[in-house]
């Protein structure tokens, strides 16, 4: 009964009632909503969305926060598949994919450089190298876009789990890329719960300080978590460039914000030493849901950039009402 | 992480003193005359030129206002990122005002009832935006960071919405003195800026709300326990930059002729580099209005060099990353040798 009371108060639980019910009702009004084809289309959009917002997760743990990853997934992407063009390296979809991840990595750790050694803040830093990145990637490698991907791209797009014919002769079936998504949020999960690196990005995000007179390493955690979210933005890349059949060094931009807005309301906060998992997965479908009703519904697309700022505020607000709440009620939870 | 900066307090006399307080300005200057210089040379014949100087003279008061803005919430320990957001979103209100849009198609014409009404809406829509900001930030203790890339998107949405995405044109001429006019030689949207840097200059060093912005961003707990209203002094910085954040935007409307929701989106990593360019300490409570006018002419000359020097919006984009990184580990390091 305790455990039942405890569970039922989770921000995890709210959330998940509220993606309930926000699907209930967007099937009231529309039946298409519960198609398999729509779900099946609405867990492909979640992949990207949500190996994004699980690196950005980490990072907001420790307490800081990445606003470049974005930019490093579309660099990954297309230097990756200007490599593979050039050599013919990528015959097989594991090759690019540690392509991408390593050249995300190398990003990744580039900007760890300057907020670890330099103590400079992450969002400034990463603000600056998002626009050195793109910057470079459209100046000084290219503007043009490949169409002619490597030929495991494309089966690996075409993967699909439960394929089957609908009526009117379309086929549709679920993305075999939710296998790296289910993969990742595991590994992420095991990291966070029961490495002692894990432990110790809690600890830094909880009390920087505390954490190193604790022993952790920080630097070893800083410039693993930037790393991490780096790979992870390579790795999206790919995945992105094979839905879309080309690599488009333009893509994925102004995808942080959606990403930063799964990741709060998931109930992470900024300050640090908060946030799950399973929290960080709800909040990504959340807005998936949230962005397909709103095409589902007729509105403009104008509108969603409206409906991505609110849920920012309303849930960055919420998770700082309840750390106000924790703190006043004392030492208790 | 905050150490540099509580150090960094006024010791009394002597020559290193004289470089704690000057050697950050002293520095900028050298570099700005280089900036000058080295443009004035890649574009032989074009960049020393009257009619540089007055286009120049016409354009950097717009970046000058939101990196006024930057300073301000920098100072308080803050960040506003919304600024662009604002800006925009107040000058398509003026903008609909003045077309005649918002009042059911009839364009009001140049009268000055109708001039006024559009500088007051989009003053008023600044404030409000601030205070949206500032009711976030200090009642319901979001962090800077995450309640203004909030209401950033928030902003440029409406403007969106409202416009559909179009840019909104054709201004009253009235209206458009604004931001082209220079009677008696001086450009009128530079007198706004002298006007912003003067006002934000007693704002910041010679009145308590200052002071008290400042000893907030240097160390927000020992502000709290020392009496100081933590959550109106927010509140107010907030508002304040939505007010020069709303000024910039109708400066830009009148000097462009048209408002569009996603004006200007480059402004916001300028405005912090030319921040963290003019000394002003991101991490809070350290920073000056006129290391902050000096940075911007900096700016300004590079970026109108290199647009002489026909360099892509891409290459801008990645020197100006290249600064931004590179100047804060500068500050950093010149900051690590004085504290030594």
């Amino acid at each position: 009964m305790k455990q039942m009371r405890k569970l039922v108060q989770t921000h995890e639980f709210v959330l998940f009632i509220l993606v309930v019910l926000l699907c209930v009702a967007m099937g009231m009004k529309n039946p298409l909503f519960w198609s398999l084809g729509n779900v099946f289309d609405l867990l492909k959009s979640s992949v990207t969305l949500g190996l994004l917002a699980l690196g950005v997760l980490v990072i907001l743990i420790s307490g800081d926060i990445d606003i470049s990853f974005p930019a490093i997934a579309a660099f990954s992407m297309y230097v990756t598949c200007l490599i593979a063009q050039a050599t013919g390296l990528g015959d097989h979809i594991a090759i690019l994919f540690g392509m991408a991840a390593a050249t995300g990595g190398l990003l990744g750790v580039f900007n760890a450089v300057f907020i670890h050694f330099f103590r400079l803040p992450a969002l400034i830093v990463t603000l600056g190298t998002a626009s050195l990145i793109r910057g470079g990637l459209l100046a000084f490698v290219g503007t043009r876009i490949i169409t002619d991907l490597p030929e495991s791209m494309v089966t690996f797009s075409r993967a699909q789990l439960f394929r089957q014919q609908l009526p009117g002769g379309e086929t549709i079936g679920l993305a075999g890329s939710i296998f790296i998504l289910v993969g990742v949020a595991l590994l992420v999960q095991f990291l966070l719960k029961h490495t002692l690196l894990g432990r110790g990005i809690y600890a830094l995000g909880g009390a920087p300080e505390a954490a190193r007179r604790a022993g952790f390493n920080i630097r070893r955690i800083r410039f693993f978590i930037f790393a991490l979210v780096g790979c992870l933005a390579g790795v999206v890349g790919i995945i992105h460039a094979s839905n879309m059949r080309n690599a488009n060094p333009f893509d994925l931009s102004g995808l942080e914000l959606t990403v930063i807005a799964a990741v709060v309301v998931g109930g992470a906060d900024i300050t640090g030493g908060k946030g799950t998992v399973i929290g960080t997965l709800l909040g990504t479908l959340l807005l998936v849901i949230i962005g397909n009703s709103l095409i589902l519904m007729g509105l403009p697309s104008q509108w969603h950039k409206v409906a991505v700022g609110a849920i920012i505020i309303v849930s960055a607000g919420m998770v700082a009402w309840r750390r106000r709440l924790g703190r006043n009620s004392g030492s208790g939870k | 992480m905050n150490d540099h900066a509580t150090n960094r307090g006024e010791s009394p006399g002597g020559v290193m003193a004289i470089l704690r307080s000057h050697g950050s300005d002293l520095t900028l200057a050298a570099l700005t005359v280089a900036v000058f210089v080295t443009m004035s040379l890649l574009n032989p014949g074009k960049f020393l030129t009257t009619a540089n100087f007055e286009s120049m003279a016409f354009q950097f008061p717009e970046l000058a206002l939101l990196s006024l803005a930057m300073l301000l919430a920098m100072l308080s320990g803050g960040i506003d990122l919304s600024v662009v957001a604002v800006a925009n979103l107040c000058g398509i209100l003026a903008a609909m005002i003045l077309t005649g849009e918002l009042s059911g198609g009839e364009p009001l014409g140049g009268t000055a009832s109708s001039l006024v009404l559009a500088v007051v809406v989009a003053v008023g829509c600044g404030a409000c935006c601030g205070s949206l900001n500032g009711l976030l930030i200090s009642r319901l203790e979001v962090s800077p960071i995450l309640a203004t890339l909030g209401t950033m998107q928030i902003f440029t949405g409406a403007g969106l919405v409202l416009t559909s995405g179009r840019a909104v044109h054709g201004f009253p001429e009235s209206f458009l003195v604004l931001g082209n006019g220079s009677p008696w030689g001086v450009p009128i949207p530079f007198v706004f800026f002298a006007a912003a840097a003067a006002l934000v200059w007693l704002l910041s060093s010679r009145t308590s709300l200052g002071i008290h912005m400042r000893l907030l961003g240097t160390n927000p707990t020992a502000a709290l326990f020392s009496g100081i209203r933590v959550n109106r002094v927010l509140f107010r910085t907030y508002l304040i930059t939505g007010i020069l954040a709303a000024v910039t935007g109708l400066l830009m409307i009148a000097r462009t002729n048209s408002a569009k929701a996603d004006y200007g989106s480059s402004y916001l990593l300028q405005a912090i580099l030319v921040a963290v360019l003019g000394g002003v300490n991101p991490a809070g409570g350290f920073g000056h209005v006129r290391g902050v006018c000096v940075a911007v002419l900096a700016l300004q000359f590079l970026s109108s060099g290199f647009a002489m020097l026909h360099l892509s919006t891409f290459a801008r984009g990645f020197i100006w990353g290249v600064f931004l990184l590179l100047f804060m580990v500068m500050n950093q390091i010149s900051n690590r040798r004085l504290n030594q």
